[in-house]
């Protein structure tokens, strides 16, 4: 599994660090003079480390704040406040030169494969536009020939080059999506939903290129997805989001056999099993109710109103990440304990 | 070498001993500029009063087709059914005159969608759309059908019903709005219900409470319910049969259980292998290679041969029927045993 590092770069060193970042849209009125009556509370808080070719997924329902997560690490969005740095540098400071360095050593890839290329361009132009802006990174003359080197990459058939989008499958887009983040030779990718949109025989040949992928240049991921099964085959880690806040982060082990925030509790129960067999054993929790609005979040712990286990403590005070006494991985939750009886795992 | 044993089918056929609902040899093609797409060919299912049968495919197997077409709302054109009968209760619907047609439908076989959002009238209140079915073909007064409509709403779990039935679709989150629409087909007490991908748009969480509520109405209301969707753990978990669709075709056919111990055709095996799974550790996905074929030029033979790892030259000359498999299942492979002792090993 070790990838051909191509400098003195450790595997399992910190590359990316996020620290308490917070992005609040604003929710205005009025025609004239429009005033701010209030916040969307899309990313609230959020820490985490990524490591040099790990895959970090990111868990959590519609609405709790995972793809302005994304949004924001790539500078799509800029943040009410916090701090992320890539290698030591600040992704939010940069500006200029020193941005674009930074952003190509970032790339992402988007959830839909139908809105994400440009139909009047060609799937060269659409792959090799990187290299227009960053001119070094193909010597003159040479970006076709690149360009039909990603295409190989990403198991495409190179003489497809003057090909449009819209002579390819989903999946095949999706290969063309992947294509174009990895032009500039990225060490972290940010993957929102990747195969959400694709059938499911097509879904596994994405997940097996992007695992290919990583082996081959040694890539870092943070793969956001709401499918916990494909994020359990991807990840190493794993952070479960509610709300804007990461509620739980573990690695894929601690996550998923040894979860002790009720809400991850809750989810990982919901997940259909396809198996007809554990139909009437599964120990399925059920959620009462819809996740609150992000404009306006229950006080203290944000998961209080669905929780079965919510006593007067958890209205007042916001429980931190941090590890618990049921287990040493970070969980916010006042009454953190693991399952009695972990559902057929 | 197991085989599988199946129980055998629970559901009880209609007093005159027919099906309640049956397709014979149903054929349904596009008509477009670029040609004619055959979408359904030759599908054949069955349905008994009580029972839940699963539909299974992907994208443009034609699943979603079969079912408007048994409603009768098949967009005509570009869509024609060739040939074929869909008999209710013993009576063909297609050769029904519009008003018979428009009797069973609501009545005796009402559908529910995916995209509850679009498929609600945005301007008009949930209770008002709700009673407009009883108001229309009950000929209920206004006052009856909103006394009603609050009745349907509890029944599906609203909370708060009698407040909210002033309200419009859009003040409503996705699982209330699917509840809505499960509401609405529920109005005229129909005996089979179509659930078309219900649960797709929906969160993990909010799916196993939609998951929950039709399996209870079911049994409550004792209808027979077709399931279409995609997703294999979905089936796992509410259905008694299963009929599996590729390219217009019912590929495989079986007892729920059997068909997830033991798969007898070479799709249905590549899909279930395919899909990265919860309770399965350190599991290698494996895929099927290629893309579904395109219906206008659906290939020769069987029409799974180009990405079959069993081919051999009579699947590409000869066009598989169904094959019995002794316990009420069929497979349209020409190797259907020898997958099956393949899958059981």
């Amino acid at each position: 599994m070790t990838a051909p590092a191509s400098s003195t770069k450790v595997r399992g060193e910190t590359i990316l660090s996020v620290d308490n970042l917070v992005k609040h849209f604003p929710i205005s009125q009025g025609v004239l003079f429009q005033r701010q009556i209030g916040a969307v509370k899309a990313v609230d808080g959020v820490s985490f480390e990524l490591r040099r070719g790990e895959t970090l997924g990111v868990v959590g329902e519609s609405g709790c704040g995972k793809s302005t997560l994304a949004r924001l690490l790539m500078r799509l969005e800029t943040p009410t406040s916090g701090r992320a740095t890539l290698e030591g540098r600040d992704l939010f400071k940069a500006s200029g030169g020193e941005l674009r360095r930074l952003r190509r050593n970032m790339q992402m890839v988007m959830q839909d494969p139908y809105t994400s290329l440009n139909p009047r361009m060609t799937v060269g132009d659409i792959i090799g536009e990187p290299f227009e802006i960053h001119r070094d990174a193909a010597p003159k003359g040479s970006k076709a020939k690149r360009v039909q080197e990603l295409l190989d990459v990403v198991g495409l058939n190179p003489e497809h080059i003057n090909r449009y989008p819209h002579q390819f499958s989903g999946g095949q887009r999706q290969r063309i999506g992947i294509a174009r983040a990895l032009a500039l030779r990225p060490e972290v990718i940010v993957c929102d939903e990747p195969v959400s949109a694709l059938d499911v025989s097509i879904q596994a040949q994405v997940i097996n290129l992007l695992e290919q992928l990583q082996d081959e240049f040694g890539l870092s991921y943070i793969f956001i997805a709401h499918d916990l099964s494909v994020v359990r085959h991807i990840a190493d880690r794993v952070a479960v989001m509610y709300l804007g806040r990461i509620v739980e982060i573990g690695t894929e082990d601690e996550i998923y056999e040894r979860a002790t925030h009720p809400y991850t509790q809750a989810l990982l129960s919901a997940v259909p099993v396809p198996d007809p067999e554990v139909r009437d054993q599964r120990n399925m929790i059920r959620l009462v109710g819809d996740v609150p609005s992000p404009a306006d979040p229950p006080s203290g712990c944000h998961f209080r109103t669905r929780c079965w286990k919510a006593q007067d403590i958890c209205a007042v005070e916001d429980p931190a990440t941090v590890p618990r006494a049921a287990d040493p991985h970070p969980s916010a939750c006042h009454f953190a304990e693991l399952r009695p009886a972990t559902p057929a795992a | 070498m197991t085989h599988a044993t199946v129980e055998p089918t629970p559901a009880s056929a209609t007093p005159d001993g027919g099906h309640l609902l049956e397709l014979k040899d149903l054929h349904v093609e596009f008509r477009t500029n670029e040609g004619v797409a055959q979408v359904i060919n030759g599908v054949s299912y069955h349905l008994d009063a009580g029972e839940t049968l699963a539909v299974l495919g992907e994208s443009g197997s034609g699943k979603s087709v079969t079912a408007q077409a048994i409603m009768g709302i098949l967009d005509t054109p570009p869509a024609f059914v060739r040939s074929g009968q869909i008999l209710y209760r013993g009576q063909d619907l297609l050769t029904a005159s519009e008003e018979q047609r428009r009797q069973v439908r609501g009545k005796e076989i009402a559908m529910i969608f995916q995209d509850a959002l679009s498929a609600l009238n945005p301007v008009f209140p949930v209770g008002w759309q709700i009673g407009e079915t009883l108001r229309q073909r009950s000929g209920m007064s206004r006052g009856d059908a909103r006394r009603r409509a609050v009745e349907l709403m509890d029944l599906v779990k609203i909370p708060g019903a009698a407040k909210r039935i002033g309200d419009y679709p859009h003040q409503f989150s996705g699982g209330m709005r699917q509840r809505v629409m499960i509401a609405m087909a529920l109005a005229l007490d129909p005996k089979v219900l179509i659930a078309d991908e219900p649960t797709t748009a929906l969160d993990v969480t909010v799916q196993a409470q939609i998951m929950d509520l039709l399996a209870d109405l079911r049994r409550d209301l004792n209808m027979a319910m077709i399931l279409i969707t995609h997703d294999l753990g979905v089936v796992a978990g509410v259905a008694d049969r299963i009929a599996v669709m590729y390219a217009g075709r019912i590929v495989e056919h079986a007892d729920v259980r059997a068909l997830y111990k033991a798969p007898a055709h070479p799709y249905t095996k590549g899909l279930l292998e395919s899909i990265p799974r919860m309770d399965v550790r350190g599991q290698e996905l494996s895929t099927i290679k290629g893309l579904p074929p395109n219906l206008m030029r659906i290939p020769s033979g069987c029409p799974f041969h180009p990405r079959c790892p069993y081919v051999q030259q009579v699947c590409v000359d000869v066009v598989p029927h169904d094959l019995v498999l002794g316990d009420g299942r069929t497979s349209a492979c020409h190797f259907a045993q020898e997958v099956r002792d393949d899958s059981a090993r």
